[in-house]
């Protein structure tokens, strides 16, 4: 075992990957000879050359239709979107094409979009958005979400591995913040999956990404208070791993639902809706969401902290349910 | 370089199998027989028969709407094709999709999406993986004049050339797209001026000459098979009919449409052949007979064939479907 960051968790998935099977391959703006604007990829043009690490034009569309027909064709493409938020010039290869490929016609399109996601990092509007709900209504894409640099790893793999178009949102907050012990051999985190974060009897928190940091934190706090929160990190956003969030509002009856997306239409209005329609006799009081505020992401520090959603608003959440 | 009789033969069969199989289409979709739409690629049939034919076994083509002629010469029946139009469990997606919206990779066809020059960057990538991983195989993509406006056209493009990469790029201009003129579309003359902006070879042909489109993509496909990267051909031709069978296209001036009718490709064809004694009236007469039976027997096969299960619209989403514990 050795303790690497999360973002040396990526690095290594993608390193190995790329040794151990020659139809991966790498593609973006900046990733080859520059080695990737979060340094992801340094060290791998050297390494696999200018075929296998391929510095692109700047034409998201693009390179990620590219990363399409080269899937296509037997490839196992892995796209990096410099910032998450540039995926929406994909949207439409994405959306249209790489989703609907199998369903419709039967092509397998094998291709990973890793996705530098989320706040905190005073990028501003540009910089910082979540993207998973963009692509979260549309069938044919598989989203992940990992939180920690175990699942990091083992969810990449997982998704280059894997014959559908995998959306793999990495959060930049995380990169070099948070460190795991990963096993020296290979291993794979399922997709479709989610995991007890923490195990509780009173409150479930079901999040995923850098909110499950937040949770955790709030988690403590209210344990020192005598309150146990079970904090569900659903891992895979899309498809929803529902048994796992059933069996948890089962056991707790109580449920808050926490994501640094922006909270209309967003991933936990379905989380809420699958509960109340699958679930409702189990529940002992509402639930509440706890996301991003509806607006852009602002850039002051002041601004963006009200924006994200911070421990005191899940410490606020509980003690309400925790009266019903 | 000379085509070869046969060669010649066979791309008139198919320029007449693409047009009958249209043309049946077109009296069914009228019949109300078939589902949703019915686009046709009435009067630039040369165009796909063209450079479909030009296409080796193992290439790739990432096609449009109005290339029935590639499904065809790729392999894919017209029995499939037909099905497919019915909405039928045989046709080529059993049908998840309709009319045109037709791939598959078993005879090297990528499936078509309708936002236009979507194909364009799909098909660049189909050439990357052939370079990558040096193999002697080309990529071809069409669209249509209308989507030589998109981004995906120039994305597209631009990296192709960028990297040199083994792929044709074809332009089926047949001056509008859907209702709007060339000259709404855009303020160049030719389209394939286009290319020059990415240090891409460029050629424009007689959209309405197979022979010429054959030509034109063979001698493109050995250049990008070579490492001479890719070329863009501008195939000039004229749509006969509406934007779909629904449209009447009276915004086309009945002069234009009268000008070009003398231009047929299937008629340029058969006059070709005539004139320089490649064939006579009675061979060409068989081929005729043997593609209508063709179309009969595809038309039957639909009407025959079983309609897919409503549950089967459940089936095949993902390639790798979520394992349950």
């Amino acid at each position: 075992m050795r303790e690497i960051t999360y973002l040396e968790a990526i690095k290594e998935a993608l390193d190995e990957e790329l040794a151990r099977d020659p139809s991966v391959f790498i593609l973006g703006e900046d990733v080859g000879i520059y080695g990737g604007a979060f340094r992801v990829t340094e060290g791998f043009y050297e390494k696999y050359g200018e075929w296998r690490i391929l510095d692109t034009p700047l034409s998201e569309s693009g390179f990620t239709g590219a990363a399409i027909g080269a899937a296509l064709v037997g490839m196992r493409p892995v796209v990096e979107m410099q910032f998450a938020d540039f995926i929406s010039c994909a949207f439409d290869q994405l959306v249209n094409v790489a989703a609907k490929n199998h369903y419709r016609w039967g092509g397998a399109t094998p291709i990973v979009v890793r996705a530098p996601y989320g706040g905190n990092i005073h990028g501003g509007a540009f910089h910082s958005q979540c993207i998973e709900g963009f692509f979260f209504n549309v069938a044919g894409l598989k989203i992940v979400a990992p939180s920690t640099a175990y699942d990091a790893k083992g969810l990449l793999k997982a998704a280059i591995r894997d014959n559908d178009p995998v959306i793999y949102c990495e959060h930049k907050y995380l990169y070099r913040r948070i460190k795991d012990s990963i096993p020296e051999e290979d291993y794979v985190v399922p997709i479709g999956k989610a995991r007890i974060a923490l195990e509780g009897n009173d409150v479930s928190i079901i999040t995923y990404g850098a909110m499950v940091h937040t949770a955790l934190e709030a988690a403590q706090a209210l344990n020192e208070k005598g309150i146990s929160c079970e904090i569900i990190d659903l891992r895979t956003i899309l498809p929803l791993d529902k048994k796992s969030i059933f069996t948890t509002v089962k056991k707790t009856n109580k449920v808050v639902v926490l994501h640094e997306q922006t909270k209309t239409g967003g991933v936990g209005a379905e989380v809420s809706s699958l509960i109340t329609e699958y679930c409702f006799d189990y529940l002992d009081g509402p639930i509440i969401r706890i996301a991003a505020q509806d607006t852009p992401v602002p850039y002051s520090a002041q601004m963006e902290e009200a924006f994200i959603p911070q421990v005191k608003d899940v410490l606020s959440a509980v003690e309400k349910l925790i009266r019903y | 370089m000379d085509a070869k009789r046969e060669d010649l033969l066979q791309l008139y069969y198919y320029l007449k199998l693409t047009r009958r199989l249209e043309d049946r289409v077109t009296s069914l979709y009228h019949q109300g027989k078939i589902l949703g739409g019915a686009w046709t690629s009435n009067g630039t049939e040369a165009v796909s028969v063209g450079f479909g034919y030009a296409l080796e076994k193992n290439d790739i083509a990432a096609p449009y709407f109005r290339d029935m002629g590639v499904f065809l010469i790729r392999g894919i029946t017209a029995k499939r094709i037909m099905a497919q139009y019915f909405g039928k469990k045989t046709g080529v997606t059993g049908g998840k999709e309709g009319n045109v919206h037709i791939g598959d990779l078993n005879f090297g066809v990528i499936g078509f999406p309708s936002h236009l020059a979507d194909n364009y960057p799909v098909g660049t990538g189909a050439a990357l993986a052939f370079k990558i991983r040096g193999e002697k195989r080309i990529a071809v993509a069409c669209t249509g004049d209308g989507g030589t406006s998109r981004g995906d056209f120039h994305e597209g493009m631009n990296f192709a050339a960028v990297r040199k990469l083994p792929i044709v790029f074809i332009c089926n201009n047949n001056q509008y797209a859907y209702s709007t003129p060339l000259q709404l579309q855009m303020s160049i003359k030719n389209i394939a001026e286009r290319a020059l902006a990415y240090g891409m070879s460029s050629k424009i042909v007689d959209g309405n000459n197979v022979i010429e489109v054959y030509m034109a993509a063979k001698e493109a496909y050995e250049i990008a098979r070579n490492g001479g990267g890719p070329t863009f051909i501008e195939c000039k031709t004229m749509r006969m009919h509406g934007h779909s069978e629904h449209d009447s296209a009276k915004y086309v001036p009945r002069e234009l449409l009268d000008e070009w009718k003398k231009k047929d490709p299937i008629l340029n064809m058969e006059k070709y052949l005539l004139e320089n004694n490649i064939s006579q009236k009675a061979e060409l007469e068989s081929i005729d007979s043997r593609v209508k039976k063709e179309i009969e027997e595809a038309e039957a096969f639909a009407e025959q064939s079983p309609y897919p299960e409503p549950e089967d619209g459940m089936k095949g989403l993902y390639a790798t479907p979520i394992a349950e514990e």
